[in-house]
């Protein structure tokens, strides 16, 4: 079995945090290319707004507080809106703040939707924080924003 | 052999909204896992999925290597006229498979 | 590094109280299900969003397909497996004659291969003996373990439970040591659960894919450190036995979700 990258990336924050106490320099050269690259969370959803302001409300992320494993964590996105053809959300994103890259999902969405209301489930590398933004047919953003504390497994499998 | 799961409802009244949920077998292998060599293991996901209804697009989603294993994904639809709702997932090499139901409006 | 492993293992012993010996009372018993967070037990709940579903439904399309020389598929002689398949897991391993052992699920299906289909076997771990072992499985979901009474399985599930009952690896524990005397404490962030074998293959999240009790075998083996079995190994079968009898009067999960 392979090692899970998740994991390696989770243990990497852990590390991350102890070398930024004096050894900044040797961070960035035991950092992978990814790692480096990612862009914050705020870039993600700038890239995806064009900039655009970002309110508070209308939309809700569902995301339970304490996830037995990462692998698999089950989300729930609800955006109010009458889905009518002059009033209805026309994207739903969701974005992480430390996986190894920042988007995990777009949904578009259609007034024959009925409802803005989405579930999946998402790869969350570690404890952090989950965003939904949602994009309106007037063009205006509205975002949700969850956090998650991510349990490890006791017992992982060989990686031979 | 196509391995996914779709649940639509069989019957629905006209203008209800009903629930769709889709799942397909793939390891959404996301690229950034070392393999036992010491070599990554290539990126290997589902990009894309989309729904039509009697061949319209109605839904669609694009997925990054965050979206777990075995993508499920569940939305909504209002339910128009009796006919046929497909499926379709692309992975990253453009290759697409596929899946579909009939629902019955009245 | 000798003497590191044995401090490893002080630790171990300590964070899990290896001195209590409680067990698992009458009463007492329940499913890993029971210990799971509501969201994963929501997961395994609903058919729909249950991934090992998949595998059952590939299951149920190769219990259909001819196979091998014989060009026969399962279904050629045992016609409709919700009705001939159902309650076979429940009391599976079950004496195989031919070989004077006890013989698993998925070695049947392979000893089925070979005779009838006169087709190569499945490999461990394949998607279509996974597939295969879960569908047939879940032809008995819901109903309860009830083993095998054959009086020629007795030693080997004797020595199912000798193998469940002694210390191995560096780590010296014994699948006792955490799953009858320290059952429902935490490992780390996990609950220990009883072990019982209700739900396989199961879908197990860690695995992001579906697996076989004997990979979760020797997923534990290695975690204590110990060289592990091979896939298919006779002592695999027969902790199986006794893990089965163990868990008697369970119901059948299959396929399960398990963190």
């Amino acid at each position: 079995m392979h090692e899970d990258p998740l994991r390696a990336y989770a243990g990497l924050v852990g590390r991350r945090q102890f070398l930024r106490a004096g050894m900044t320099g040797l961070l960035v050269i035991s950092l992978p290319r990814w790692a480096v690259a990612r862009p914050s969370l705020d870039e993600a959803i700038r890239t995806f707004t064009g900039g655009a302001n970002v309110l508070d409300g209308r939309v809700r992320l569902d995301l339970p507080p304490l996830v037995e494993n990462g692998n698999a964590v089950g989300i729930t996105v609800v955006a109010e809106s009458p889905m009518t053809e002059d009033d209805h959300v026309r994207r739903i994103a969701v974005f992480n703040e430390k996986n190894p890259e920042a988007n995990v999902v777009v949904f578009h969405l259609r007034p024959r939707s009925g409802h803005a209301m989405v579930s999946t489930r998402i790869r969350l590398a570690t404890s952090q924080v989950v965003v939904a933004v949602a994009e309106m047919s007037d063009g205006s953003f509205w975002s949700s924003r969850a956090s998650a504390i991510v349990t490890l497994a006791a017992c992982i499998e060989d990686l031979s | 052999m196509a391995r996914t799961l779709v649940n639509v409802p069989k019957v629905a009244k006209q203008g209800e909204v009903v629930e769709i949920k889709a799942m397909i077998a793939h390891p959404m292998e996301t690229g950034y896992r070392i393999g036992p060599n010491g070599s990554n293991i290539a990126r290997d996901i589902i990009r894309r999925f989309t729904c039509t209804y009697n061949g319209e697009e109605v839904f669609s989603a694009d997925l990054f290597p965050a979206v777990s294993a075995n993508p499920f994904i569940a939305f909504t639809l209002v339910a128009t006229t009796s006919g046929t709702i497909d499926f379709t997932w692309t992975d990253d090499a453009g290759k697409t498979q596929t899946a579909s139901a009939t629902i019955t409006v009245n | 590094m000798h003497a590191l492993w044995r401090l490893a293992a002080v630790a171990v012993a300590a964070v899990c109280g290896i001195v209590s010996a409680a067990g698992i009372e009458d009463g007492e018993k329940r499913s890993g299900f029971d210990f799971m967070a509501p969201a994963t037990q929501a997961l395994q709940a609903d058919d729909m969003s249950n991934p090992g579903m998949l595998w059952v439904l590939q299951g149920e399309q190769l219990w259909q397909q001819a196979q091998g020389r014989a060009d026969v598929a399962c279904s050629g002689c045992h016609n409709d497996a919700r009705q001939t398949m159902r309650g076979v897991a429940a009391r599976y391993p079950a004496f195989d004659a031919a070989t004077g052992r006890p013989i698993d699920l998925a070695g049947r299906i392979n000893s089925c291969r070979a005779e009838r289909q006169q087709a190569e076997p499945l490999a461990p771990e394949s998607d279509a003996l996974l597939a295969l072992t879960a569908y047939v499985t879940h032809q008995s979901r819901g109903m309860p373990i009830t083993p095998a009474t054959d009086a020629r399985l007795a030693r080997f599930r004797d020595n199912g439970r000798r193998l469940f009952q002694s210390r191995i690896g560096q780590l010296d524990l014994s699948c006792a040591s955490c799953h009858d005397d320290n059952w429902g404490k935490r490992l780390g962030g996990s609950v220990i659960p009883q072990a019982h074998p209700t739900g396989y293959p199961l879908y197990r999240l860690e695995w992001q894919t579906v697996g076989s009790l004997q990979r979760r075998l020797r997923n534990c083996m290695i975690g204590v450190r110990a060289e592990p079995f091979a896939f298919g190994a006779a002592e695999l079968v027969d902790l199986e036995l006794h893990l089965m009898d163990r868990a008697r009067g369970l119901l059948i999960e299959t396929p399960a979700v398990r963190p």
